[in-house]
């Protein structure tokens, strides 16, 4: 490494993903031409990745308070109580265009970043999900992608040790070229014992804990805010390498540090490492921070002010320390073999002063670092309505559900949830492969769920629909596996905001998501925004996941999947057979046609109260929730799950496909003793919900009317599909 | 009874190992760390964990076995105390050279999470004198590298001399359902002296009715019942 620093000026600044007026905007906050080391604090404080330039008035629209919630968003992540003096701290972000370039890393440092938002907070990760995007199956890349981040995933939470429970995996050619990995992770804390990021007190000194900085991942959250094209293999270099076995020690460190009292405030370091936690400490806290990088634990040779203060190595956290309780400190450091370093300390001034050798390599205000960050209204557009949804072709119903049940989007995710423990903690109640994961709170009779979701199909056709839809079947899933649905955290996966269709898109879903979350009490208390996932100008569909938690007072309200011989199949909520956009439509035809379906979020929260109330009064057996596919994949999988057959009457005016087939919205399956049937009706009509009979369980086959199909024919069909689009079978 | 967990900075089975081994014998299991050079006196069984006790970026187990505390270990397991190592823990105790064989990369190449159904092979141990006439259970695995190996004549001195505790099998008993081709459909081994027993699956993952399943349970019983007759 020379020591020469290249020159300052726009052109420079420019290569830092800064625009001109972004560059202006620096020399009028200075009066002067910035340092090199100063340029490269700016470009990672004002990317999109770290500033939500684009987003945050938008934002600002969620609907993120509620009785239950101790911390909502800004910190680093959610907070929410449970009850008995306890809390959930949950969040989910994305590592999206790591992943790409180099999946296994990309996607290991995805968890591992999520799981040290949760545990600064002072919490335990208890579960871990993931939701996935990937292009066609057929695409020459997808097949490498899928089998590198889901062995990175596997590679990072298995070590850990935390229970990887759900997620999801999505096949669309519109991530052809950008794969999406969003991680999920919740942890347990006292509910009076979360640590915040703020700083406090004047010369307290500044504590680095944790693994040596390296130069990976140098521009890694400048490189995660800018499209992607031909030249893309080069960006492999900022791409972090993770260390899960570190992050262990790191958590077990942490824990026993907030413990022994010995923390005033913590901060990991994630996106621009050094310069964002030292920021965000500082601007939390009204103070100043200075940092002395001679002391920097150091992986490599001569590294340089610039590098130090942008590396993203991994596996790394900031705290503010009670001077006091140094010798406790550094007694836990040592038991867990960890580096650390007094790397600066706060100061009573709006300043941000970092030295190295014996000069000064930045000194800039600190407020106008976050403070003053650009915030764009973007221009958009309203997403043009839908196109019509056209002829439904012919197609027999048992043909119809065999393609379906054997579809890259619909067949079993076993080869990927099989590659990530899911039972470490050895709390895991419900495993993956049900509408929800459920982990029992430890050392208590109650239970978490787990859930993402999000169905991009209808996103595209309908912003707004789409955003109240992902809500919407996140709280069916929780309501399906019993638990009162808490609060949500939202991933928001969308292309380049400077296209104004492309803001639209994002306009529209923050609102359907802010009028469900409203509608149904999931406050959103977390959350991610990922743009620029577009390659050569095409962007991915609009994905805004939708990741929510949970509560079952009693691990003995969950509700099984699987259902009973001899149960009887009930369906809950109304159907009229809505086939836009349907995943017969997509699946099978390859046509993604017609609107979304509508969704009415007072019938939701209606059917998901009623679901629940069953549940409490003893009367079902087995729920399921209807998505993708409607009725009759849901009723195979429930047959699926529980090994046995099941039989689904026709309807006497849809037509069998739509009947079948139709995704619309607010409704369940669920399965129960004949004897319930009329108790059950009387609560369906008394709250206005419409319920029908509609099959009975038994047998060794999926009759949906008058088609029907071997039981062991379907699960073949559902168990090998993934294999075989992974070309191992 | 009275039970030890030892605990490696990467270790993460140690708190469902503890609150296994607690529930069963209903006295708190000590933890002990790996730098401790003693065990805490008159202990009855010691429990390796499983986990990635450093990392274990290259051999499983290798590191772990060279901490301060496996040597008192292994003087304990000399003197005839019990010692249960699951998943890394086995892999800690072939490295350690208390149990022969080795740990591979599963055949499959991936890392595999599941229930596994065992026969239980032989009674004849204090780890599975409470299976009763043997039969099949149900727990889960969950490693990269639970690929069984040794050399010919080391499995036919096993088999001879019914040191082989577990097989993977399907759930009717019969041969197959191995997920990681150990040799022999391995899944746990004795000791020559029977006192210690190294298995991939985790009996402390399932032996709890909430949880699913508790066939894991009788493990511990076991080891509660020869401390009882002993």
């Amino acid at each position: 490494m020379s020591a020469k620093e290249p020159e300052v000026n726009q052109s420079l600044a420019a290569d830092h993903g800064l625009k001109p007026d972004e560059y202006q905007r620096i020399l009028d906050l200075l009066g002067r031409t910035p340092s090199f080391t100063e340029l490269g604090i700016f470009s990672a404080m004002w990317n999109e990745h770290c500033s939500y330039k684009s987003s945050k008035i938008h934002l600002r629209t969620l609907p993120t308070d509620g009785p239950q919630v101790i911390c909502g968003p800004g910190e680093n992540a959610g907070v929410v109580d449970i009850g008995d003096g306890q809390a959930v701290v949950f969040k989910m972000e994305s590592h999206n265009h790591p992943s790409y370039i180099e999946p296994y890393q990309g996607a290991a440092t995805g968890v591992g970043g999520i799981l040290r938002d949760v545990f600064t907070m002072g919490a335990r990760p208890i579960a871990a999900m993931n939701a996935l995007s990937f292009g066609a199956p057929e695409h020459p890349k997808t097949r490498s992608l899928v089998s590198g981040v889901v062995s990175g995933i596997g590679g990072y939470g298995n070590c850990f040790g935390v229970p990887t429970v759900g997620g999801e995996v999505r096949f669309h050619p519109a991530y052809n070229g950008n794969c999406l990995v969003n991680a999920f992770a919740a942890g347990l804390a006292e509910a009076d014992q979360i640590f915040y990021s703020a700083a406090s007190g004047v010369g307290m000194p500044v504590v680095y804990l944790g693994a040596k900085t390296g130069r990976d991942g140098v521009g890694g959250a400048t490189m995660a805010s800018a499209e992607f094209d031909e030249t893309i293999e080069e960006k492999r270099p900022t791409v972090q390498v993770g260390d899960p076995f570190t992050e262990k020690r790191l958590l077990e460190a942490c824990l026993e540090l907030m413990a022994s009292g010995a923390v005033i405030s913590i901060q990991d370091m994630g996106a621009a490492g050094l310069t964002c936690s030292a920021v965000e400490m500082g601007d939390k806290g009204d103070l100043g921070v200075e940092l002395d990088l001679d002391a920097v634990p150091c992986r490599e040779e001569a590294m340089n002010a610039y590098e130090m203060m942008l590396s993203e190595s991994q596996e790394r956290m900031l705290m503010v320390l009670r001077p006091e309780k140094e010798a406790e400190a550094k007694a836990i450091f040592d038991k867990w073999d960890l580096d650390f370093a007094i790397v600066g300390k706060t100061i009573d001034e709006d300043r941000f002063l970092v030295r190295h050798g014996a000069e000064i390599k930045a000194d800039l205000p600190l407020k106008a670092l976050s403070g003053t960050a650009p915030e764009y209204d973007r221009p958009w557009e309203v997403t043009a309505a839908p196109s019509h949804l056209g002829d439904v072709p012919d197609l027999d119903i048992a043909e119809a559900l065999k393609a379906l049940i054997a579809s890259p989007n619909l067949c079993s995710r076993r080869w990927v949830w099989e590659q990530y423990d899911n039972t470490v903690m050895a709390d895991t109640v419900v495993r993956p492969g049900s509408d929800a994961a459920v982990v029992r709170v430890h050392g208590t009779e109650k239970g978490l769920a787990f859930t993402s979701d999000v169905t991009p199909r209808y996103c595209k056709a309908n912003p707004v629909e789409g955003g109240k839809q992902a809500v919407a079947e996140a709280y069916r899933n929780l309501s399906a596996t019993g638990a009162k649905p808490l609060a949500t955290t939202d991933n928001l996966n969308f292309g380049n905001p400077e296209k104004p269709e492309i803001m639209g898109q994002f306009v529209g879903c923050i609102q359907g998501i802010g009028e469900a979350c409203r509608a149904l009490d999931m406050p959103i208390v977390s959350g991610n925004v990922s743009l620029y996932n577009e390659t050569d100008g095409r962007a991915i569909l609009p994905t805004p996941t939708i990741g929510a938690v949970g509560l079952l007072e009693h691990l003995d309200q969950v509700i099984p999947m699987a259902p009973k011989r001899g149960d009887i199949l009930v369906l809950i909520g109304q159907t009229k057979g809505h086939l836009g956009q349907s995943a017969l439509f997509w699946e099978i035809w390859g046509r993604d046609e017609g609107d979304a379906p509508p969704v009415d979020l007072r019938a939701e929260a209606k059917a998901g109260q009623l679901v629940r109330d069953f549940k409490a009064k003893g009367l079902i057996s087995a729920a399921h929730d209807l998505s993708d596919g409607g009725l009759g994949i849901a009723a195979a999988e429930m047959a699926l799950a529980a090994g046995i057959g099941v039989a689904v009457d026709g309807h006497a005016s849809l037509a069998p496909l739509a009947w079948f087939f139709g995704e619309d919205q607010a409704r369940y399956l669920v399965a129960c003793p004949e004897a319930a049937l009329a108790a059950m009706t009387e609560a369906a009509v008394a709250t206005q919900v419409s319920l029908r009979r509609v099959g009975h369980v038994g047998g060794t086959e999926v009759v949906l009317g008058e088609a029907s199909v071997a039981l062991a024919t379907l699960s073949d069909l559902h168990e090998g599909g993934f294999g075989a689009l992974m070309g191992e079978s | 009874m009275k039970s030890a967990v030892i605990v490696f900075p990467g270790s993460n089975c140690d708190r469902d190992m503890e609150v296994a081994l607690t529930q069963t014998a209903g006295q708190p299991a000590a933890r002990v760390w790996h730098k401790d050079s003693e065990l805490p006196q008159g202990l009855d069984v010691v429990a390796i964990p499983g986990g990635f006790s450093f990392g274990d970026y290259l051999r499983c187990g290798a590191i772990g076995a060279r901490s301060p505390i496996m040597q008192s270990v292994v003087r304990f397991a000399e003197r005839g105390g019990l010692v249960l190592g699951v998943c890394n823990g086995f892999q800690v105790l072939t490295e350690t050279g208390l149990l022969p064989g080795a740990l591979m990369m599963n055949a499959g190449l991936k890392f595999v999470c599941r229930d596994v159904h065992l026969r239980v092979e032989t009674t004849e141990s204090p780890f599975t004198s409470a299976y009763g006439n043997g039969g099949v259970i149900r727990v889960p695995v969950a490693h990269h590298e639970g690929n069984y190996i040794t050399d010919e004549a080391m499995l036919s001195r096993l088999k001879g001399d019914d040191r082989v505790a577990f097989t993977y099998c399907r759930p009717d008993g019969t041969d197959g359902g191995n997920p990681n081709g150990a040799m022999a459909d391995i899944a746990g081994i004795l000791s020559e002296n029977r006192r210690i027993l190294g298995m991939m699956p985790h009996p402390e993952r399932l032996s709890d009715p909430t949880l699913g399943g508790t066939d894991g349970r009788p493990l511990f019983q076991s080891l509660l019942e020869t401390m009882a007759t002993a």
